[in-house]
């Protein structure tokens, strides 16, 4: 965060802003405002790993010595590993399920026209702005209705569906910046359509594909209310925390818990940014 | 009908079927099953089919039921109002004030991207009795009774809402502001404007658009919102889904969550219809 700090106030883009630049060094209350937030913003989530090396159960100032083995004590509880598992099957599966249907259908928005197009665009985004509480109540009650009992497939089914936006968008800019005539170039020289397909489309937006799977993933990886409704006795992770949260003793140990998700959530989608851009700067 | 398939209307339909189709049976069918659900009634294990508006009455009628619901409108107002506030400086300093504009960007996002979960319950420690502020104040020497008034109410679900949403606001504002035709700017100093003046009449209504698209991301959700109000809302913090859960869940009475979750998805919808009204007509005006 230290650059943007040392960062002088940087050039303006109009030639009215820069009349403002003329005057004498104005305090540039922008920046500190934006500071502050940035502050507000990492402050509150810096502190679950902070705590998890305090060796204390209580989260309060002044802190006590440093520790590692609430992160230890995680190796132990078998159920939690269990969550695990469960919550890596599921974001499997559903970043696996929703980048195809993500594929297929941004490439039909991009590529082609046709009607209900606007339609369609419009009601795979619909899962973003559904309240949470009514996806999970409603699709629990379809989902028994259908005799369907609440395990990992409905949890998975669930997350699909509020997976599939962030798939559609990634993937409808990855094949925003692909070149259609290089498509063309190789059904002239002989492709066939499946051919060109695995040959041409699919490595230049293999990057979009890899940002979708791990942003999707990641999606699936950290959702809680779809997951408590659905999951029945197979607890996902975020799951697995709630029910850990009530219990004061146990506090440390979700700290550590929760520590290593926020680490592993960052890297995947630093790394999903990366694939991400590289699409982008390859097109 | 293999020709069809060969047009680029058919290609499109083709392969757009699958996502349409999939969010398009889990949108229409549960809210299908709600409905049927929201007319019967049960008692105990014992699902009564007969077509009835008890639930509904017992919805309209509920004290707790109407207080319920509006103190979810009324928090998630909040919420959104706080949290466009809080976000607009920073959308308008990314889109003009920098050229970092995606260091920036990646920055504000960052946080946003664990766990929802996680983040509430940290919010829950910073504002705990025995919690990470009292304990700083106190140890700075700035109080010397923990403060009660941080955690267990309406203002702790604002806030930690506020800091849960602000990427969804950020964004769409900072789409807006970047799409401001700089030209436009020019010519309202050149035409003798103030900043200030720039700033109401040109920049601000331009940005509408935007404003909109962050509130309707940021209201619908919050109104059904769960994990806030249960972690860190206390008993006068509550919201409509803990009541919803409560039916689903403990009290297991279905037919009533049924109709409690369609009462409150058509609040949702009017009081966001009518505001985008509102917002846009607000922003014609001052144009």
């Amino acid at each position: 965060m230290s650059t943007p700090v040392s960062e002088p106030l940087n050039k303006p883009l109009s030639a009215a802003a820069s009349k403002s630049r003329r005057r004498p060094l104005r305090f540039p209350w922008l920046l500190v405002y934006a500071i502050g937030y940035l502050i507000f913003l990492y402050l509150p989530v810096l502190l679950l790993p902070l705590f998890s090396f305090n060796d204390g159960t209580i989260v309060a100032f002044p802190m006590k010595g440093f520790t590692l083995k609430w992160y230890a004590q995680l190796g132990e509880q078998d159920t939690l590993l269990q969550a695990m598992v469960n919550s890596l099957i599921v974001g499997a599966v559903t970043a696996l399920v929703a980048t195809s249907l993500g594929l297929f259908a941004a490439r039909a928005y991009v590529r082609y026209r046709f009607r209900g197009r606007e339609l369609s665009e419009g009601l795979v985004m619909l899962p973003l702005v559904i309240p949470g509480i009514i996806v999970a109540s409603s699709m629990l009650v379809l989902f028994i209705s259908l005799g369907l009992k609440p395990s990992l497939t409905t949890v998975i089914l669930g997350h699909v569906f509020v997976a599939l936006p962030f798939a559609v968008s990634i993937m409808k800019s990855a094949f925003d910046d692909f070149d259609q005539s290089l498509e063309e170039a190789a059904f002239d020289l002989g492709e066939s359509v499946i051919g060109t397909f695995r040959r041409v489309t699919l490595p230049i937006v293999a990057p979009g594909i890899v940002a979708s799977l791990l942003v999707t993933f990641t999606v699936s990886f950290d959702e809680f209310v779809l997951a408590f409704f659905l999951s029945g006795n197979q607890p996902t992770l975020p799951v697995y925390i709630w029910s850990q949260i009530r219990f004061p003793a146990k506090l440390p140990n979700t700290l550590a818990l929760g520590s290593l998700l926020l680490l592993a959530s960052v890297l995947l989608l630093l790394t999903a940014e990366y694939f991400r851009r590289r699409s982008a700067k390859s097109a | 009908m293999a020709g069809f398939l060969r047009t680029e209307a058919g290609k499109g339909l083709v392969l757009s079927a699958p996502a349409s189709l999939y969010v398009g049976f889990l949108v229409a069918a549960p809210l299908g099953i709600l409905v049927a659900y929201s007319f019967w009634t049960q008692t105990y294990v014992e699902i009564d089919k007969t077509l009835t508006w008890a639930n509904y009455l017992e919805a309209a009628t509920d004290p707790l039921v109407r207080h319920l619901l509006l103190r979810s409108i009324l928090i998630a107002a909040a919420v959104t109002a706080a949290t466009v506030a809080l976000a607009y400086p920073i959308a308008y300093f990314i889109a003009f004030r920098t050229h970092k504009k995606t260091l920036w960007l990646l920055l504000i996002t960052i946080p946003f991207w664990s766990s929802y979960l996680l983040r509430v319950f940290s919010w829950k420690l910073v504002l705990g009795f025995n919690g990470v502020m009292n304990s700083a104040l106190i140890s700075m020497g700035l109080i010397t009774e923990p403060l009660t008034f941080l955690l267990y109410n309406e203002f702790a679900v604002v806030l930690t809402l506020a800091h849960a949403w602000a990427p969804f606001a950020i964004l769409p504002i900072y789409v807006s502001l970047q799409k401001i035709d700089r030209s436009l700017l020019e010519a309202a100093t050149d035409l003798g404007l103030t900043k200030l003046e720039r700033f109401i009449r040109v920049t601000l209504p331009l940005s509408v658009p935007g404003i909109i698209a962050g509130s309707l991301i940021i209201f619908i959700p919050t109104v059904g919102d769960y994990v806030t109000p249960s972690l860190v809302g206390g008993s006068q913090g509550k919201m409509v889904a803990n009541l919803i859960q409560v039916q689903f869940g403990p009290a297991n009475n279905w037919p009533l969550g049924a109709t409690l979750s369609l009462v409150a998805m058509a609040s949702v919808g009017f009081v966001a219809i009518l505001f985008v009204i509102l917002a846009t007509a607000l922003g014609r005006r001052i144009r």
